[in-house]
């Protein structure tokens, strides 16, 4: 009997254990995948919205031929430009692996692509910290 | 499969994109997040108007 009961209600140790959990799992599978860091902890729409808004805004800065920085350790702006691309996470990944985002000095809008996918990673960090946030009770 | 937008849809897209986040991260409740939303949407798109008449006042 005692047991049983102890299978259904979670301990606060239990439930601290998984908080704990999640405030690691959540930052990470958000910064690989935006707005799955809200979608794990069932904050469906902010999940599906942050998704769209990043990925848009992304997939956007790569279509209006932007450029993708990789790591590298010279002029300040590019190490900038490269921590701002990092935090689109899966995409940065597969872009670099797909040789994308080589960037096409012909066209004016070029330049805004750049930027659109570096405001792309930095507004996934501020997602992350949001998916912390609920993570550990912070925010609901 | 590229694209070019002007100047001002791309001020748009961003405002809008941007905006979203920023309500969603920004506040707590629904309903705050939407009004938040709309007020940074309309301070990024105001901001580009002024910018835009201020540039065109100083190239005359």
């Amino acid at each position: 009997m005692a047991n049983s009961t102890q299978l259904k209600t979670k301990t606060p140790a239990e439930a601290a254990q998984r908080a704990s959990m999640m405030a690691v799992i959540a930052p990470a599978l958000g910064w690989l995948i935006p707005g799955a860091g809200h979608m794990i902890q069932k904050r469906w729409i902010r999940g599906i919205l942050l998704f769209i808004s990043i990925g848009t805004l992304f997939v956007l800065g790569l279509m209006m031929q932007g450029h993708i920085y990789k790591a590298n350790g010279g002029d300040i702006l590019d190490i900038l430009g490269f921590i701002g691309d990092l935090g689109a996470g899966g995409m940065y990944i597969v872009t670099l692996a797909m040789n994308g985002g080589q960037g096409a000095i012909a066209f004016a809008t070029a330049d805004y692509g750049t930027k659109f996918m570096i405001v792309a990673g930095l507004l996934n960090f501020i997602a992350i910290a949001d998916a912390y946030h609920i993570a550990i009770g912070k925010k609901q | 499969m590229t694209i070019q937008l002007t100047h001002f849809s791309a001020a748009f897209v961003f405002a809008l994109f941007a905006s979203v986040v920023f309500g969603i991260t920004h506040r707590e409740t629904t309903r705050d997040m939407i009004r938040y939303g709309l007020y940074c949407f309309a301070m990024f798109m105001g901001g580009v108007l002024i910018a835009g008449w201020a540039m065109w006042l100083v190239r005359r």
